[in-house]
């Protein structure tokens, strides 16, 4: 883990003092309560605070917008780094417990550090396991090696089985692939391309023929 | 009879003037044009029941909304996770309006004034056509009735139960709540709501432009209608058919889906979703819908067919099911998170050679414990489907421990005969 130090009772925490969250960490004895971060001086880049600001216009209460708020704020930051939270907190009015307690509950919030990458989620559920996506996930992961910003990892359903096995790279799926399409994948994002734009989900036809048009 | 999936793929389907040009919102205006409760009349009369798994008809459950000036709200629930299930990111990316369209009708219906579609993380895309649309359909001056938004998730399977999803939906953590109170009388924010599912809303403006007794006669006499069927895994065209509810299981898997490839025999399928008890060859002759799967002691729940063919062992598929049931239960309720996780840590014993088909009674002994005992029926998704591959498997699963073990320990596979010096005293 880049960035962070054991403390005192072997707590993680960041140079700034702010523990690394995780539901599976010792409880921190050391710090005392977050209080809403105070707005004088917690600066906010103000895109993102125009971004935050938005999302909670949308609802009846603000809390709703923390999923959205957080996402924006890892769009931002590359991960909800305790910054990152500590910022939508502030815009929110909000502790950042309690955003920290939602940042680590969903798959897509990242909550280790992470640099701006690429995401490559390789579905290795039912239907795609049944297809050859062990093979599939492997040659991902041996042709992203070494790559410091390309993210591989196993995923749960994606719900695109009629393309299995399939991966999800940047939110585009891709699919059906086959090992040797790994180097294409890693290829596509080094060039900047659109990724294997033969096998993208968006172009496919409905399978069920009478409902073609 | 194509009624959602009708020429889905015709371009531009999600413009507006596509839409309206062969018809769309045509229902919604003249569902405007009537009382909630004829609309909700209309709902009940097509028996209609919910496509998101539980099958619980929707006009009961709209007209379980109480009347009066308060606010209520709608939420579609496109949170579509559930392994082998994939019909609403096709419905939404390709038919917006026609959700959009389901949505205003409902939310006029039950007089809700605020909707919200929640949508998994993972559909950003998806989610970026519905909003186009639903801009669209908003400036066009359609759904002046209520206030639409489109909420994402973040990647939690559990947010498919619907009292989680509100839970999300308020910015927490997705754990669902203790029911009752449902949410139909305290949902979000404690307000009375509608959930529903992409299908089941989509499937709206049809029953509205036929009239409910019409669509009433599509199908079989309880299972009311048209059904979007997912068919992945072993087969040869895996993808998304609408189908007349009571259609014949072989003809779906063999006749629309293809079948497994030559050679091979259909050894087990999910017929919904990876949630529900797997059924063998022999049930494939039963009608698709929901009683007869429900006979067969298995569900029709999201209407996803998972084909494994005789290639794949039991307990491969075991091990995927407890994987990702494991990882998704969200740790409220002690049966499910200890439960998913021991179901898991067996089933790899199992595969490494360390059990006995002892442990088989094991497994389902804490399958037992888990079905019935926990907020929300995560825990029962996975102990039902490996409880019944125990029970239409088991001599399989004895002898994939055996040989495992055999493997293991350096005895002979099979049926050979142990060496003298190995046999145990």
């Amino acid at each position: 883990m880049t960035g962070t130090e054991s403390g005192a009772f072997g707590v993680p925490r960041f140079a700034h003092g702010s523990r690394v969250p995780g539901w599976d960490r010792a409880a921190d004895l050391e710090k005392d309560p977050e209080e809403v971060p105070d707005p004088a001086t917690t600066p906010v880049p103000a895109e993102l605070r125009a971004e935050i600001e938005e999302y909670m216009s949308r609802y009846p209460r603000v809390r709703s917008a923390s999923i959205p708020a957080l996402r924006a704020a890892q769009r931002h930051h590359g991960w909800c780094s305790p910054e990152a939270i500590e910022q939508v907190a502030c815009v929110m009015r909000m502790t950042p417990a309690a955003l920290t307690e939602v940042a680590t509950f969903y798959d897509m919030t990242e909550t280790e550090p992470r640099p701006p990458h690429h995401d490559v989620f390789v579905c290795t559920n039912i239907s795609c396991s049944l297809r050859g996506a062990a093979e599939v996930y492997d040659a991902v992961c041996a042709a992203a090696e070494g790559e410091a910003d390309i993210h591989a990892r196993s995923f749960e359903c994606l719900g695109a089985c009629d393309i299995a096995p399939m991966a999800s790279v940047d939110g585009v799926y891709v699919g059906p692939l086959e090992p040797a399409d790994a180097a294409t994948i890693v290829d596509d994002l080094r060039a900047g391309r659109p990724v294997l734009e033969d096998k993208q989900l968006a172009r496919r036809p409905v399978a069920d023929e009478e409902a073609r048009a | 009879m194509k009624l959602l999936f009708d020429r889905i793929d015709q371009p531009n389907l999600n413009r507006l003037d596509t839409y309206r040009e062969r018809g769309g919102y045509e229902s919604l205006r003249r569902a405007l044009a009537m009382s909630p409760d004829e609309v909700v009349a209309e709902i009940d009369a097509s028996g209609l029941r919910g496509r998101g798994g539980a099958g619980f008809q929707m006009g009961k459950k709209a007209s379980f909304i109480p009347k009066g000036d308060m606010d209520k709200y709608l939420v579609c629930n496109a949170d579509e996770s559930e392994p082998g299930t994939f019909k609403d990111r096709e419905l939404m990316q390709k038919n917006p309006h026609q959700l959009i369209e389901g949505m205003g009708i409902a939310a006029h219906a039950t007089g809700c004034n605020r909707a919200f579609v929640y949508i998994r993380g993972e559909y950003d895309y998806v989610a970026d056509i519905l909003e186009a649309s639903l801009r669209e359909a908003q400036e066009a001056g359609l759904l002046e009735h209520v206030i639409l938004v489109v909420h994402r998730g973040a990647g939690a399977y559990i947010c498919g139960e619907e009292t989680a999803l509100l839970d999300s939906l308020e910015g927490k953590r997705g754990n669902p709540r203790l029911k009752p109170p449902f949410p139909a009388n305290q949902g979000l924010y404690q307000g009375p709501t509608l959930i529903n599912n992409v299908e089941t809303l989509s499937t709206v403006p049809h029953i509205i432009r036929m009239g409910g007794s019409e669509y009433a006669k599509l199908g079989t006499e309880t299972s009311t209608g048209t059904k979007i069927v997912s068919v992945s895994g072993h087969v040869q065209r895996p993808g998304n058919y609408e189908i007349e509810l009571g259609m014949s299981s072989r003809d779906i898997i063999f006749g629309l889906a293809g079948g497994p490839p030559e050679g091979r025999r259909v050894k087990l399928w999910f017929p919904g979703g990876s949630s529900s008890p797997v059924l063998t060859e022999e049930h494939l002759d039963l009608a698709y819908d929901f009683d007869s799967m429900a006979q067969a002691g298995s569900m029709l729940g999201s209407g996803s067919i998972i084909v494994v063919d005789d290639t794949t062992p039991v307990l491969d598929v075991a091990k995927w099911v407890a994987k990702f049931y494991t990882h998704e239960s969200c740790g409220k309720c002690t049966p499910c998170r200890e439960g998913t996780a021991w179901t898991l840590a067996m089933v790899e014993r199992m595969d490494r050679g360390e059990a006995t088909p002892m442990d088989l009674e094991i497994m389902s002994g804490v399958q037992e414990q888990i079905i019935g005992h926990c907020l929300c029926v995560l825990g029962d998704s996975m102990a039902m489907p490996i409880a019944s591959m125990v029970k239409h498997f088991r001599e399989e699963l004895e002898e994939h421990i055996e040989t495992a073990r055999a493997r293991r320990e350096g005895l002979p596979v099979g049926d050979a005969p142990v060496p003298p010096e190995q046999v145990a005293v």
